[in-house]
This record gives C-alpha cells, structure tokens and sequence, in this order.
C-alpha cells in the first residue's frame, strides 16, 4: 500500500523506472560494450529535450488549453540567427547567446499579446506566432549553413568527467527551474493558475503578469536550446526544431505532469527524456526499420500513459 | 431583426472567405471561371474533410494530434492496398475507424488527456503508413479519381463537394438527435449521462464518425495527387484545428459549427492561393498565412464584442 501511495505521489518515478528497464535491455543486448557511450548519448540529446520540456512544462502548468507550439520555429529562428551573428567569432559568443535569450523574449511576448489582447486560444496564438517566426527564420538562413565558433562548438560537444557539457546545463537550468517552481513565490502563482484560474485572480494573483512571464520563459529556453543544438550540429538548419514540437510535449506528459495543469515536476521530465531517447536508440540496437521503431515508440507512449493514469482524481 | 447567435458565428468566417476571393479575382481575373475556381478550390475537399473530423473530435472537448498523420495513413492504403486488393484496404480502413472509436472510449474511462493520447497514436500512424508504403508511389483507386475530377456542369466539382459536405454534416451534427447528444457530451457530459445516455456509447459514435471523415479525406487527397507518401498530410492537423478555429468553433463547450469549418477550411486553402497570386516571396509566404489566421481572429473578436453589447442592452 505504501508503494503504491509513493508511486502516486511521485509519478516521476514510472519514467526513472522505464528508463532504467530499456537501458538494461539495450546494454544486455550489445554485451555491455556500449554501456558508456550509450549512457553520454542519452545523456546529450535528452538534454536538449528536456530545456524545451521545462519550459512547455511551465506553459502546461497553467492549465487547460496552455501550450506553446511555437518551440520548434523559436529553436530555429535562434540558432539561424546566433550563429549569423557570431560569424565564426569566439569573442562574439555571449552577444550571440544575448541575442538569442532577446528572440526568445521577443517571441515569448508576441505569442502573450495574441492571446491576451486578440484573446486567441493559446494553441492558435502560438501556432500563427510560429508561421512567422519560422518565416524570419528561412528568410535570415537562405539556406546557409554558418558554422559555430570553435570554442562554443568544443563546448558544446565536450563534457567534464564523462558527463557532457550540454546536460550539465540543462541541469543548472532545471534546478534553477526546480526552485522556481517549488521555493519561489512565481511557482505556487503558476500552480495555482493552473488549479482555478479564477480563484487565483479572486485572492489577488497577478494573473496576467505571470502568463506573460511564463510564456516568455518558455520561449527563451525554446531559443537556448536552438542556440546550444545548432552549436552542437555544428550549424543551424531550417528544421532542426521540427521533431522537439512533440517531443517537449511528451517528455512533459510522461514525466507525470498533469496535463489539465496545476501541477508539474521536473525530475519526470528528465526521466522521460532520457527514455525517449533510450526507446528509439534500443530499436535501432535491435535492427527495427523506420516503420516499425515508430510505432513502437507510439504504442510506449500510450501504455506510459495508460500504466501511470490519467488525471489525478480530486479534481 | 433577431439573427441566431449560430448564424452571427457564420458572418465572420464567410465575409472573410468572400473578402479572400474577391481579393483573388481582383488580381488574377482569369481565375473568375469554372476552371480557374476548381483549381482555387481542388485541395480544399480533403481539407475540408479533415476539419470536419476534427470538428467532431472537438465537440466532445477533445483535441486530435495525430489527425495529419491518420490521413496520410489513410493516403497511403487507399494508393496501394484499396487498389490492388479492395477487400483488405475496406477491411484495413474500417479497422481504422474501429481504433478511433476504441481510442475516444479509452480515453474517457481511463481519463487520459487526448492531446497525449492522440500524440502517441500519431507515431502509430506514421509508422504504419511508412510500413505500407516506404517510398512515395502508389495509384490513386479508379472511383476516387473519377469522384475528383468530375466535371459537373455549371459548378466545379470542388465546389459541389464543399457544399455537400457541409449539408451531410450539418445535418449529422446540427439536426440530428445523436448531434445534440454528442455536442451536449461537449457541454456537460455528467447530466447526459444523468439523463440515462451512454456517454462512452456517444464518444465511440463520435470517434469513430471522425475516423469516417479522415478516411474519405485520405481518400479524397488520393484521387487529387494521384500517388501517396507517408508524409503526405502532416500539416493536416495543425491545418485542421485552424480550421475549426476560424469556422467560429471553440475548443470547449460543444459549441462547434459544421458550415463554418468547411468555410475555414476553404478559407485557408484560398489563403495559400491569394499568397502566390500578390507574389509575395516564398520565404515570407508561412509568415504571411500566420498573419492572415491572426486577422481573421482580431475581427471575429471585434464582432463578439459588438453580439456581446447588443445583448446586454
């Protein structure tokens, strides 16, 4: 009964869990030769899932109907446009990340004054949003592929004691999301959005203010990580957002965050993360074709949800 | 002088689609023909359909992900198997729809959030068109080829199909009894069921009358192109609740309007046209089609407004 009481209260631990299964399935099955890189690969590429997950994660948090689906075009216009700007120069490095934090604002800010003042469904809002932004994308690109700098390309693709650099900062940056959400004064604002809209606006919750900030903050990690992706890819491409559209927000949904909102967490996102990244990697180990690793990882989706529950009852 | 508050959610939906097309023969007045107007309007029937699918889905306070990835799974059977072995592609097709009914009953007992559920059933899909056809190929089926590109006289065929599909469905969800119950699942899906109404039996029926839809768009879109591939419809789902959308739809409550998708729907595809027709660089064109949606939506807005003042005086 205790189990069982813990694993509701902590619905992160199904993803830790899943993942843990897969990764032993796929190292059984190579003979352990690939336990190491296959673990820093896993660790890579869920760090970029999982900077977008924490911040469709804040976005879902606020309730039913709140989704960004601009990440992917953001992502794009970001790293098109750091990697101009830097042109190959170390010491342009910090204005190319300055730039891209100031896309992700600017975009943040455009997807909130539709919803707010055109009063469009957030999902519409931020999908016209994203028409543009990938439209300033391909018109800056022109199909140019601008190398990063050399120092921040090293960076990006180097690590500290095995550990690569990029999931070092995707865990600064979930920390610093993990006290904004539990520690600080704006996360029990969001929660409490995400519960009752109205009763947040009845005890005197800045509303407004925090959807505002929360869709910015969406928006500038969606950009850091295309900054940081396109360092790593070594250039920028028009769609190197394209697959994290729905990969943010599966890693939010498998990671037990309530998808009527009101309630998220952060460590089930990098659980899910890093069993996404596990599940297709475990296909290809196995010689699945394209057709076949698809519908597997759908049919994982699905049981995910189906073994975690749906919506807590109480609501 | 009392108009339906149903018919004033029409106005903006239609003077938009009224604007675009006049905007179109401004510039281009050879399109002012019946060949010029089927041409305008050709890709708008599988769009058309896909909208009303989700439109279905969205009356019962559902959202469909994996709507783009259904009809190109659909493209795909109706290229290949529907033509070479019609038995197993009707067979394969109403196992499809038979999934969506089985999806729309899973996701009400167990409570899941149908964003997520779709999404995952969106990779389902993809994996099984790619499976069914690895490379872009296949034969559209002689029916649907000749349902396509009937010349009918005096109206184009694209805009007979429109017409007709906003009449069935009209009819199905406005005029209906199972209508009123599946859009009453959408307001309050506690007192249908008090009122002694299965609400998995309706969810099922809706579900699976979605899937009905997204089948005929698959196949429609076969009968256009002529060929398939598995990607051949992904921007159907985003197209599609855009549709819905601008059709004067609301995600919640039931409130949705079968003439009205079919508008958007058409309104989006002449939207795609007006672009390349004011030669607006192609790099711009996406943007420009965001804006558009972002118009359409400021003046439905303004026109609430104005529903909401008269109202209340």
């Amino acid at each position: 009964m205790t189990i069982q009481r813990l694993l509701v209260a902590k619905p992160w631990i199904w993803s830790f869990a899943a993942t843990a299964i897969v990764w032993i399935i796929t190292v059984l099955f190579t003979g352990g030769a690939s336990s190491f890189g296959l673990s820093q690969a896993a660790l890579t590429f869920a760090a970029f899932s999982v900077i977008v997950g924490i911040g469709q994660m804040f976005v879902i948090t606020l309730g039913p109907g709140n989704i960004d689906l601009s990440v992917p075009a953001t992502m794009t216009l970001s790293g098109t446009l750091a990697l101009k700007l830097m042109d190959v120069q170390d010491g342009m490095i910090v204005v190319g990340l300055l730039a891209s934090v100031g896309i992700g604002l600017v975009v943040g800010l455009g997807n909130y004054i539709l919803i707010k003042l055109l009063r469009i469904p957030p999902i519409i809002a931020t999908l016209s949003m994203s028409f543009i932004v990938q439209s300033v994308a391909i018109w800056s690109n022109r199909g140019l592929r601008i190398k990063p700098p050399e120092t921040l390309a090293e960076f990006a693709t180097s690590g500290l004691f095995g550990i690569p650099n990029v999931a070092l900062v995707a865990l600064i940056l979930s920390a610093v999301a993990w006290v904004l959400l539990e520690k600080s004064i704006y996360g029990r604002w969001i929660s409490a959005i995400g519960q009752s809209t109205f009763a947040a606006r009845m005890t005197g919750i800045p509303v407004d203010g925090t959807r505002l900030v929360t869709y910015m903050l969406c928006a500038v990690l969606a950009s850091v990580c295309g900054y940081l992706l396109a360092s790593f890819s070594g250039g920028a491409a028009l769609n190197m957002g394209s697959e994290y559209l729905l990969m943010s927000i599966a890693v939010v949904v498998i990671g037990g965050t309530a998808v009527a909102g009101g309630n998220s967490n952060i460590p089930g996102i990098w659980g899910a993360s890093l069993f996404m990244f596990l599940v297709v990697s475990m296909l290809n180990t196995y010689g699945f074709g394209a057709g076949v690793r698809l519908i597997l990882t759908g049919t994982i989706i699905i049981a995910v949800i189906l073994l975690a529950g749906g919506r807590q009852s109480g609501r | 002088m009392k108009i339906s508050s149903g018919t004033i959610r029409l106005i903006i939906p239609a003077a938009s689609l009224v604007l675009l097309l006049a905007a179109v023969f401004y510039m281009q007045p050879r399109a002012m023909s019946y060949n010029g107007l089927n041409l305008l309007f050709n890709l708008a029937v599988p769009i058309a359909l896909a909208t009303i699918a989700q439109m279905l889905i969205m009356s019962v306070n559902d959202l469909d992900l994996s709507m783009g990835t259904f009809v190109s799974f659909c493209a795909c059977v109706a290229a290949t198997l529907l033509q070479t072995s019609p038995a197993l592609g009707i067979l394969i097709l109403l196992g499809a729809i038979a999934t969506y009914a089985v999806i729309g009953v899973v996701i009400h007992l167990r409570e899941l959030p149908s964003i997520v559920v779709t999404l995952g059933m969106s990779f389902v899909w993809g994996g099984l068109a790619v499976l069914i056809l690895p490379s872009p190929g296949g034969t559209a089926p002689a029916f649907a080829r000749w349902i396509m590109t009937a010349k009918p006289p005096l109206v184009p065929m694209a805009i007979v199909a429109s017409i007709l599909i906003a009449a069935v469905t009209h009819t199905i969800v406005m005029r209906s009894s199972f209508g009123v119950l599946m859009r009453g699942v959408g307001g309050n899906d506690r007192s249908v069921e008090r009122a002694g109404w299965s609400v998995i039996g309706i969810r099922a029926g809706t579900y699976a009358l979605a899937g009905l839809f997204a089948v005929l768009a698959g196949i429609a879109l076969v009968g256009l192109t002529t060929s398939a591939d598995a990607n051949i419809a992904l921007r159907y789902t985003l197209l599609s609740i855009a549709g819905v959308i601008l059709g004067g739809g609301e995600f919640v409550g039931g409130k949705v309007s079968p003439i009205g998708a079919v508008i958007g729907a058409l309104t989006l595809t002449l939207a795609g046209s007006f672009l390349s027709f004011m030669r607006i660089s192609p790099d711009w064109q996406i943007g420009a089609q965001g804006a558009i949606l972002i118009v359409v939506l400021a003046l439905r807005l303004a026109l609430n407004r104005l529903e909401k003042r008269e109202k209340s005086q």
